[in-house]
């Protein structure tokens, strides 16, 4: 059975996008390297849909130095908190319609 | 969009969240091997402090203080070298890092209880306060265990309350010191391990 799409969020419709958001819902931030080693994807696929998701505003990238290696840690923002939890509610909605 | 694969997304974000913030590669074989070093060096501490009928050996009690401490030290060697070891070997087995943000934050949370209470512990041996030693270690131990549970299974959090309670009782009854000791760090560690191994390894083997 198909489901209608309305309310879902284009941004998630992704698997790995929505697993990148569901990481830094979590925490307070996340670097690079660990979402990689999590995901298990590579870094060009990752790189990609971190950049999605930062021209969605949904997260926002902070750019340090931890000696003399880049660290770049990757945070939810309040827009893409409120986004996920509207996606949250959607597939909720979607369960409590299918239950007769 | 099928019906199953919204709760396969749901099951996806559920899987990711735990993952980011839970270290789970904790194994429970390690907890009880700690639990059985902790055994054989509470014999041993026995022996040392009433084994020996030698009344010359028994006045030289700076000397009986280090033989112990050594023990100790021994105890915990193993024990986080084997943990280590079980540990790295598990989380090879389902392909996760061991060094990771919540290993990180395992070591961060726990360090500080357990830091504080080894230098208090070393602070009442200088003092000459050994009564309460056994206890001291059970209760800062078991604090380390609860604010380190946060980042890896729940259960962890049962034991260290029971390290806790344990410690509790044992700094009421301070001439039973190494008992509880034994009972805290062998006992409790074996019968968690044992827990942990059959509710978590096992499924992960076959």
């Amino acid at each position: 059975m198909k489901i209608s799409l309305n309310n879902f969020d284009k941004a998630f419709e992704n698997r790995i996008r929505l697993q990148i958001m569901s990481v830094l819902v979590a925490n307070e931030s996340y670097d690079f390297n660990s979402l990689k080693d999590l995901l298990e994807v590579t870094d060009g696929n990752l790189a990609s849909h971190l950049k999605a998701l930062e021209k969605e505003e949904y997260i926002t990238v902070n750019k340090s130095f931890l000696g003399r290696k880049p660290n770049t840690r990757y945070l939810a923002s309040d827009k893409g908190i409120s986004a996920f939890k509207k996606h949250l509610e959607a597939l909720e909605n979607l369960i409590k319609q299918q239950k007769p | 969009m099928e019906h199953k694969d919204v709760y396969a997304e749901i099951s996806s974000i559920k899987n990711m969240m735990e993952r980011s913030t839970k270290f789970i590669s904790l194994s429970g074989l390690s907890g009880v091997m700690a639990g059985i070093y902790a055994l054989i060096g509470a014999a041993i501490g026995y022996k040392l402090l009433y084994g020996d009928f030698d009344p010359y050996v028994r006045d030289y009690n700076e000397w009986l203080t280090w033989q112990l401490l050594a023990v100790a030290c021994g105890v915990l060697v193993l024990s986080v070298g084997t943990g280590l070891l079980l540990t790295v070997r598990k989380a090879r087995r389902k392909r996760q890092t061991i060094w990771n943000p919540t290993s990180r934050a395992l070591l961060v949370s726990g360090s500080l209880p357990l830091f504080t209470g080894g230098a208090f512990a070393m602070i009442l041996i200088w003092q000459g306060h050994y009564g309460v030693i056994a206890a001291t270690c059970l209760i800062f131990y078991g604090l380390a265990l609860v604010a380190a549970s946060q980042h890896t299974f729940g259960d962890v959090k049962w034991l260290g309350i029971c390290d806790i309670i344990l410690g509790l009782i044992a700094a009421a009854m301070p001439g039973f010191g190494l008992m509880f000791w034994a009972m805290g760090f062998g006992v409790l560690h074996i019968v968690y391990g044992t827990i942990m191994h059959f509710k978590y390894d096992r499924e992960n083997i076959a």
